[in-house]
């Protein structure tokens, strides 16, 4: 007849915990273990160096691939003696003012783009120009401007830091919601000290991306320009010291030059960045 | 019944207010000639259907956009621009600074606006996180909270700035049906409490009756005013509640049914 007919209700009670098999239990120390991500990376980076070292022994020429522990030593040897943290530390220095500068001056572009309406267009038009050009394509313009010194690195690497940290700020500026930029005026915030106090704060998970690529972007332009008119007014950087140690044959040297430089990369993003991120994008659930 | 009361002059006073916004290929009217006055305490609503200009209005109010034609004053000063004196309370759940805890909210907005500083101001948001009891989750970051845990801090804000009227775009739209009539019963006990003046806006009736002492109907494309009700006391019998839900309901929609029936 109808399909509505008059069903008996239900009712039941949920059985105690004691019934089930398991409610919760611990898992094995092995599961565990393979559940944290740093074992799992450490684990894959030790099987590459088994590999490495199998193939650098079986090839058995230094010349073309050192063993890992060639590569090691000869680590070890340019940090006892000083070498490597020397150069080290110029190229760091040369890239802190050359990012720094590019930092500031993307600020100073990002809050007129935000101000003005010419200044987005701007703002726009040079970065749509200048983002996709290599910064290390700048580098023979920059020796005939500034010569051969730090001056011309830290032009090329303003180049590569500017507009990547520019382009990301004012997108972040861009999508910040309505919502919050009404409860900021509604405070009398209005000009600079919104720009300051709730723009910057609600952009800054897009800004802290700008600053790691352009972090990136640095360092690798950095090394590159370094590779390649070496020198800069009497102390070379880590590329240099690369360049170097080609000349002389000294492949595991080279190797240490580029191990050094994978390690700073990976120091400066694992934890400078890491941190960072930890204690403010994270914290605020702003990212994942 | 019906005595006509001298009144003393408005707390606001919006006055032949017509607004307009640009689209992109279009020049909107979104309310004309709006007249309406709150008085002190008022819990005053702005109920129609959606396109009434009810939104806009608030944000004229706010200081956000400015009129083409009329005048809208709090205590007799024309708006100009946002102030701290009209705090807004809005639908979405961003509202709060996600950087900030619950307690830091409260406080940023004491200070940047500089009505209080220091151990005042921490004092006097604790004081309200209180009122709506969130004691507990003073120092939580907005994002560990639920849809009306956020809505009870963005009023909390809003309330420990003690603004000369407080304004509320739709506060309980977002929230599910349980919560929102629980911070119905919130906020009427909030204004028990401290006696409050609130211009609140939204599209449903039940909402308006419960909340409101006063309801402005307006009509839709463009907003106008089409009535200015008197509500009922909160704890009235649920018949007359209902009466005068229809009897809004017929108002609002009476000229849907005609045009329906036109066509």
């Amino acid at each position: 007849m109808s399909d509505t007919t008059l069903r008996p209700e239900v009712i039941q009670t949920p059985r105690g915990a004691q019934d089930f098999g398991i409610v919760a239990k611990p898992l094995t120390i092995f599961e565990r273990l393979y559940n944290q991500v740093w074992l799992r990376k450490v684990l894959l980076i030790a099987v590459l160096i088994v590999v490495w070292e199998i193939y650098a022994r079986h090839l058995d020429n230094e010349l073309l691939v050192p063993t890992f522990s060639a590569t090691i030593t000869a680590w070890w040897d340019g940090m006892s003696s000083g070498v490597l943290p020397e150069r080290a530390w110029a190229s760091l220095q040369v890239l802190a003012i050359g990012f720094t500068t590019g930092v500031v001056l993307a600020g100073i572009l990002t809050v007129l783009a935000i101000t003005t309406r010419i200044g987005t267009d701007f703002l726009e038009t040079m970065t749509a120009m200048f983002n996709p050009l290599p910064a290390i394509a700048l580098l023979p313009l920059a020796l005939i401007w500034f010569g051969l010194g730090v001056g011309s690195l830290v032009f090329v690497l303003v180049h590569s830091v500017l507009w990547a940290v520019a382009l990301n700020t004012h997108a972040g500026f861009r999508g910040v919601s309505q919502t919050l930029r009404m409860v900021g005026r509604n405070y009398g915030l209005s000009g600079l000290p919104l720009v300051l106090k709730i723009l910057i704060p609600a952009a800054f998970p897009s800004i802290l991306a700008g600053l790691k690529i352009g972090w990136a972007f640095a360092w690798r332009t950095l090394i590159a320009a370094e590779l390649v008119f070496g020198v800069a007014s009497g102390k070379g950087g880590l590329g240099w010291y690369i360049f170097e140690s080609k000349n002389q044959l000294d492949i595991p040297e080279v190797f240490a030059g580029l191990l050094t430089i994978i390690m700073i990369g990976l120091l400066v993003e694992n934890v400078v960045f890491r941190t960072i991120e930890n204690r403010t994008v994270r914290r605020w659930g702003m990212q994942q | 019944m019906l005595e006509t009361v001298k009144s003393p002059p408005p707390l606001l006073d919006v006055r032949g207010v017509t607004l307009q916004y640009k689209t992109r290929d279009h020049l909107v009217t979104a309310t004309y000639r709006v007249d309406f006055s709150v008085q002190r305490s008022d819990r005053f609503i702005l109920l129609g259907p959606s396109g009434c200009g009810k939104s806009t209005l608030l944000k004229a109010v706010g200081g956000y956009m400015a009129p083409v034609e009329g005048e809208i004053r709090l205590k007799g000063q024309r708006i100009t621009r946002p102030g701290p004196d009209r705090m807004m309370v809005f639908q979405e759940f961003d509202q709060l600074l996600p950087w900030k805890t619950v307690r830091q909210n409260v406080v940023f907005a004491l200070h940047t606006s500089g009505k209080l500083r220091g151990r005042a101001a921490d004092e006097k948001a604790m004081q309200y996180i209180e009122k709506v009891h969130l004691t507990r989750f003073a120092d939580a970051y907005p994002h560990t909270l639920s849809g009306g845990m956020k809505q009870r801090v963005a009023i909390a804000r809003g309330m420990a700035m003690e603004p000369d009227i407080l304004l509320m775009d739709e506060p309980f739209a977002a929230l599910d049906a349980l919560t929102r009539q629980r911070m119905q019963d919130e906020l009427l006990m909030l204004w028990e409490d401290t006696k409050f003046t609130v211009l609140f806006v939204t599209h449903s009736i039940p909402e308006a009756v419960k909340i409101g002492n006063r309801i402005l109907l307006l009509s839709p494309h463009p907003g106008q005013v089409k009535a200015e009700l008197n509500s009922v006391p909160p704890d009235t019998d649920h018949a007359v509640v209902a009466a005068l839900e229809a009897r809004i309901h017929g108002m609002l929609f009476a000229d849907r049914v005609e045009e329906e029936a036109h066509v």
